[in-house]
C-alpha cells in the first residue's frame, strides 16, 4: 500500500505553524444546551491543540446519534457514517492510512447494541485509534428509547413501566475481549479527569476504548446525579502509567492505586459498581497492533506489472 | 485383479474422432475427482483443445459417502476449437461408486450412449446392503443405453499404495491419459504443481497411479477417443472466473479486499490470500459482511478504491452500507457471485438472481454501477474497467458473476498488462482555495474527491443529505439537486458507451438478449437453431446499469425479443398465470422498463449452468418454423 507519498513534505509545511484550539472549531455544535457532549467536544479540541495534531492528518469517525454529529463540530477531516458501523470505516481509514490519526466517537446505542460485534472485533484487531464510547443510557436522537446501558426499572418510551433488562456493563464486556489493550472509563463533568483519560488514550499505542459517562438533560438528567452530586460515590484509579489529576484530589477523595497492566484486578473492579470507578483500567501496549501486523510493502504499478506476468505464467497454456 | 486386466494381448481399441467430447468424473465429496478434473483439464488446455470445467460440488463437505446428494467431482468439456460453456450432456463417466453415479444419471446430465467406467468393489462388498444397492441402482441405470464399464480401481491401486482410497484419483486420471491420449510429461508438471506444498514421496506414489491407471487402460479399455487439437496462434492462460476475478483486481492496482466468507465468492479470497501480499495488497477477513463492506469503504474514503467480495446474503446483509457509497459518493467495487436464492438458497450452484437487488435493492434512491462479465476473461478485465469506473464516477460499481464462472476453468488470451490500468498515486496535495467536497458540474453531475491528508479540504462526509460542502441539508431543494447530480452520472457513463454488438444477422424472427455467464450456450444454442433454418440472432449484455445505448434500435429489427436467464419466471400457460400477472426473467423487467417493448423472457432455476439443448428448445417454442407471427 502507498501509505506516505508525498506525505512527509506536507508535513514538513508545517513545522513552523502554532494550532490554536479555534483552529479545530468546525460547526456550530447543535447539541441541546447542557448537554455532556459539548464538554467531550471541548476536551478533544484542547486534546488537538496540546498534542499541536495535524488537522488533515486527523479524523473523526462517528456512527449514528446524537454523539456522532461530534465530527461537523471539528476542522479536521470526518466521517459520520452509518449506526453502529464506525469502527469498520475506522479500520479501514487505518488499513490504507495508518499515518491518519484516527478517533471514533460512538454513543450507547451505537457501540453497545447495534455495533456491538463491531466492537468486539475492534478491540482484538487493536487497531491504533481513540474509541470514545458516550455512554448516556439513552436513545436521544430517536428520543428516549431504552439502550443496553439503561439502568434497570427506567422509564422510556420503548420500555415505559420500566427498563426490564440489568444494564450492560461495558468495561466488564471489552475487558473481556482477547487483545484488548487499552480500557478507561471518565465522565463528561469531571473535565480534568476527561482530558487527561482522552490524552492517555491518544499516546497509547492501539485501540484505545474509553467510556465517557456522560448526561442527556432531555431524557437521562439523573442517571449520575447522585455521583454528580456526591463526590464520595465515585472513586478514582490512579497510577502514573494511567490518569493522574492532582487538581482532583480535593473533591474525590476516594482513590485507589490501580496498575493497570493487571488484567485480573481491572476486571474485578469493572465488576464493582456500588461506586463510579474513573481511570484506566488496563492498558498493556505490547499487544500486536492488526495495523502492523499487516502492513506490506508497497509496490509501484511496474513492479505489481512484472509480478503479474510471473504470475500469469503459473497459469499458461 | 478384476478379471479384466487379466486379459492378455489386447486387440489394438478402437479410435473413435470426434470435435468433441464432454468427461465427468464423480467421487464421494473428499475422494479427489476434482483434483483430477482440474488437472485433466488443464492439460487438455496446454495441448490445444478447447476445453470448459465446471466443479460439481455437494452443499456439505463431508456428506455421508455413498449418497446421490454427496457426488462431488468436475465435468470437462473438451473440443477441438475454443468451448464456451458446459454443453449438454456427458459422454464418458468416472464413477467412484453407483450412489454418485445415478446422482449424475437422475439429474439428465448423461447421453443415452455415455460410456461408464465404475469402480465396481462395492458389487463384491461383504454387506449385503451394499450389494443391494449396487443391484438397485444397475437397474435403474438399465433403462438407457450406456455401456457399463467395471473397474477395479482400489484393487488395482493396493498392488502398490497401502491406502486406495488417497490416490484413486489418480489412478482415474491415468484412466483418462490413456483414453484421450493425453501427454503424460504435462500431467506429471501438473501433479507437481497440485501437491506443490506436499512432499516428495506423496509426488512420486500419485505418479505412480497415474501411470498404474494408463497402463490398466492401454490393456482393458477397447477404445480411444481423439479429438483434433490445435495450437493456440496467440498465448493462453487457464483459471477459473474467481482467480480471474482476483487478477483483475491485481491489474487494477486495488490494494485492498475485505471479505467474510461466503459460497461460491470465497474462492477469490482463497486465491488472494496467497498471492495479495506480495503485490502491497491485503485480505482482510471482516467480522461480518457489513463490516466487510465498511472497512471498504473506509478505504476508498481514505486512498485508493477496494473492494469488497461476497454472493447474495452478504449483498443483501451490505445493503446499508452500499447506500452509504452511493450518498457519499465514496468509490466502491463490489463483486457478488451469484448463487441460487433466496435466502440459504443454492449456495454452490449458479443462479443470475440477484439482478434486481443488486440494480434496486439499496433504501432511497440509489443510482450506481452495475456490470457483468460473460466470460472468464472478462472476470480479469471487468476488475480493471470496475476500479476506474468507481474512481472516475465517485460511486458504487457493482459486478455480478455466478458460480458458473466461479467454478468454470477455460483458457483465454493471456492480457498484455498495462501499468496505465493502476490506480494513481494518492493525491496530498493541498486543496486550492475554496474547493467544496461535491463541486458538481451541474450538467454531468461529477466532481473531483477531497482524500484525508490534503491541506485545507477538511470537510465532514455524511450519509445524511448534504450540500456540495457536505453540510447536512435541512433545505428541500438541495436534496432534488444533490439526487439528480448523483443520478446524472450515470446517464453520462451511458453517452460513452458503444450499442452491443447483435451475434448474427441484425433483422430476424427473433432476438434473445442475455448477460452475464450465459453468453456461450446461448451463441451455441443460437447456431444450432440458425442451422436448423430458425431466423435466430442473440444480443449479450454487460451493462446492466447503465444499460448499454441503442436497444430499442436494435430490438426494432425483430419480430420478437426474449431473454434467457437463470432466474426464475412464470410461464404463459401455468395455472393462474396470465400477461397481467406474470412475473418475468429479471433482465426482461429492465429491459421492458427501458424500451417499452413487449420483451419475452425464457428463465430456469436448475441449479446448474443451462444447456445449449434446452436453450434450442425454448428458441423452437417461441418461433415455430416459417417465423414467428
Amino acid at each position: 500500500m502507498s501509505y506516505t507519498c508525498g506525505l512527509l513534505p506536507v508535513l514538513d509545511q508545517h513545522e513552523d505553524h502554532h494550532y490554536e484550539m479555534s483552529e479545530y472549531e468546525g460547526a456550530k455544535a447543535r447539541w441541546c444546551p447542557g448537554c455532556g457532549d459539548h464538554s467531550i467536544l471541548t476536551a478533544v479540541q484542547r486534546l488537538l491543540a496540546a498534542e499541536q495534531l495535524v488537522p488533515e492528518q486527523t479524523m473523526m469517525v462517528s456512527g449514528i446519534g446524537c454523539s456522532s454529529r461530534l465530527p461537523h463540530y471539528m476542522k479536521t477531516y470526518g466521517f459520520h457514517g452509518l449506526h453502529g458501523r464506525a469502527l469498520p470505516v475506522a479500520t479501514g481509514i487505518k488499513l490504507h492510512r495508518p499515518e491518519l490519526t484516527v478517533f471514533v466517537t460512538m454513543g450507547d446505542g451505537d457501540c453497545t447494541s447495534i455495533g456491538a460485534g463491531h466492537w468486539v472485533h475492534a478491540m482484538r484487531y487493536n487497531v491504533d485509534m481513540v474509541a470514545m464510547m458516550l455512554d448516556n443510557g439513552i436513545y436521544g436522537l430517536t428520543k428516549n428509547q431504552t439502550s443496553p446501558t439503561t439502568p434497570q426499572g427506567f422509564k422510556s418510551n420503548t420500555q415505559p413501566y420500566g427498563s426490564i433488562l440489568p444494564p450492560l456493563n461495558p468495561l466488564e464486556v471489552a475487558l473481556g475481549i482477547t487483545n484488548a489493550s487499552f480500557v478507561a472509563q471518565t465522565a463528561e463533568w469531571a473535565p480534568s479527569h476527561l482530558y487527561a483519560t482522552l490524552r492517555a488514550a491518544y499516546k497509547h499505542k492501539g485501540f484505545s476504548f474509553v467510556r465517557i459517562l456522560q448526561r442527556c438533560p432531555v431524557y437521562t438528567p439523573a442517571i449520575y446525579q447522585k455521583a454528580v452530586q456526591d463526590p464520595a460515590r465515585i472513586q478514582l484509579l490512579v497510577h502514573d502509567d494511567g490518569v493522574v489529576t492532582p487538581d482532583l484530589d480535593k473533591i474525590y477523595q476516594s482513590q485507589l492505586h490501580h496498575d493497570p497492566r493487571d488484567l485480573a484486578a481491572a476486571r474485578a473492579l469493572a465488576e464493582q459498581t456500588e461506586t463510579i470507578k474513573l481511570g484506566v483500567f488496563y492498558r498493556d501496549p505490547s499487544k500486536p497492533r492488526y495495523e502492523e501486523t499487516r502492513r506490506v510493502a508497497p509496490r509501484t504499478p511496474a513492479e505489481r506489472v512484472a509480478l503479474l506476468e510471473k504470475e500469469f505464467a503459473r497459469y499458461a497454456v | 485383479m478384476s478379471a479384466a486386466s487379466a486379459t492378455a494381448a489386447p486387440a489394438p481399441p478402437k479410435v473413435l474422432r470426434v470435435p468433441e467430447h464432454t468427461v465427468e468424473i464423480v467421487s464421494d465429496s473428499g475422494e479427489g475427482a476434482q483434483k483430477c478434473g482440474q488437472i485433466f483439464g488443464a492439460v487438455s488446455a496446454k495441448m490445444g483443445n478447447g476445453v470448459w470445467t465446471v466443479e460439481l460440488i455437494p452443499a456439505e463437505i463431508q456428506p455421508p459417502p455413498r449418497v446421490p446428494e454427496g457426488a462431488s467431482g468436475n465435468r470437462i468439456r473438451l473440443g477441438e476449437h475454443a468451448v464456451t460453456n458446459w454443453g449438454d450432456r456427458t459422454n464418458l463417466v468416472i464413477a467412484f461408486n453407483e450412489q454418485v453415479l445415478l446422482a449424475r444419471h437422475r439429474v439428465d446430465s448423461l447421453a443415452d450412449d455415455a460410456v461408464i467406467l465404475i469402480e465396481d468393489k462395492w458389487a463384491r462388498s461383504e454387506d449385503a446392503d451394499i450389494v443391494a444397492q449396487w443391484d438397485a441402482a444397475m437397474k435403474e441405470l438399465s433403462g438407457k443405453h450406456y455401456r457399463i464399464i467395471p473397474v477395479a480401481m482400489e484393487d488395482q491401486c493396493l498392488t502398490i499404495v497401502d491406502n486406495p482410497k488417497k490416490g484413486k484419483n489418480m489412478f482415474a486420471l491415468g484412466l483418462l491419459a490413456r483414453v484421450y491420449g493425453r501427454d503424460m510429461e504435462r500431467i506429471k508438471e501438473q501433479i507437481a504443481h497440485a501437491f506443490r506444498k506436499k512432499s516428495e514421496e506423496v509426488y512420486n506414489s500419485n505418479v505412480a497411479l497415474l501411470e498404474l491407471g494408463y497402463h490398466w487402460a492401454e490393456d482393458n479399455i477397447d477404445f480411444r477417443v481423439e479429438i483434433p487439437t490445435h495450437a493456440a496462434d496467440k498465448p493462453l492462460v487457464v483459471m477459473n472466473g474467481n482467480e480471474a476475478i482476483g487478477m483483475g483486481a491485481i491489474a487494477s492496482g486495488m490494494e485492498l479486499c475485505a471479505m467474510y466468507p461466503i459460497t461460491p465468492a470465497t474462492s477469490v479470497s482463497h486465491y488472494l490470500s496467497e498471492v495479495f501480499e506480495k503485490f502491497g495488497g491485503i485480505v482482510h477477513q471482516a467480522e461480518d459482511e457489513i463490516a466487510a463492506c465498511g472497512v471498504a469503504i473506509g478505504a476508498s474514503y481514505a486512498g485508493k478504491v477496494a473492494f469488497t467480495i461476497t454472493s447474495g446474503p452478504g449483498m443483501a446483509l451490505k445493503t446499508e452500507f452500499l447506500g452509504l457509497a452511493v450518498m457519499t459518493e465514496t468509490p466502491l467495487v463490489l463483486v457478488n457471485v451469484q448463487r441460487g436464492g433466496p435466502s440459504t438458497g443454492l449456495p454452490t450452484k449458479v443462479e443470475q438472481s440477484d439482478m434486481l437487488a443488486a440494480l434496486y435493492g439499496q433504501t432511497g434512491d440509489s443510482p450506481h454501477i452495475v456490470m457483468a462479465p460473460a466470460t472468464i476473461e472478462e472476470c480479469f478485465h471487468i476488475m480493471i474497467t470496475a476500479r476506474r469506473l468507481a474512481e472516475t464516477f465517485r460511486t458504487l460499481v457493482m459486478v455480478l458473476t455466478d458460480a458458473n464462472l466461479a467454478t468454470g476453468v477455460s483458457p483465454y488470451p493471456k492480457p498484455t498488462l498495462d501499468e496505465a490500468w493502476q490506480a494513481a498515486p494518492l493525491d496530498l496535495a493541498p486543496v486550492k482555495e475554496g474547493q467544496k467536497a461535491y463541486a458538481w458540474n451541474k450538467d454531468t453531475g461529477l466532481s473531483d474527491r477531497i482524500i484525508p491528508g490534503r491541506p485545507g479540504g477538511m470537510f465532514t462526509l455524511t450519509g445524511l443529505s448534504h450540500d456540495e460542502g457536505s453540510k447536512v441539508a435541512y433545505s428541500s431543494g438541495i436534496h432534488q439537486h444533490s439526487s439528480a447530480m448523483r443520478s446524472r452520472k450515470i446517464a453520462v457513463l451511458q453517452s460513452l458507451l458503444v450499442p452491443p454488438t447483435v451475434y448474427g444477422e441484425e433483422s430476424g424472427d427473433l432476438l434473445v438478449v442475455g448477460w452475464g455467464s450465459t453468453k456461450g450456450a446461448i451463441e451455441e444454442a443460437v447456431d444450432r437453431a440458425r442451422k436448423e433454418g430458425l431466423k435466430v440472432s442473440s444480443l449479450h449484455l454487460r451493462f446492466l446499469s447503465p444499460l448499454e445505448p441503442g436497444l430499442k434500435d436494435i430490438f426494432k429489427k425483430f419480430k420478437k425479443v426474449m431473454t434467457v436467464e437463470i432466474n426464475y419466471s412464470d410461464e404463459i400457460g401455468d395455472p393462474y398465470i396470465n400477461e397481467e400477472n406474470r412475473r418475468r426473467g429479471q433482465l426482461s423487467i429492465l429491459l421492458r422498463n427501458a424500451t417499452l417493448v413487449d420483451v419475452d423472457c425464457w428463465g430456469r432455476v436448475p441449479g446448474e449452468p443451462l444447456r445449449p439443448m434446452s436453450i434450442v428448445d425454448a428458441i423452437r417454442g417461441r418461433v415455430p418454423r416459417g417465423g414467428a407471427k
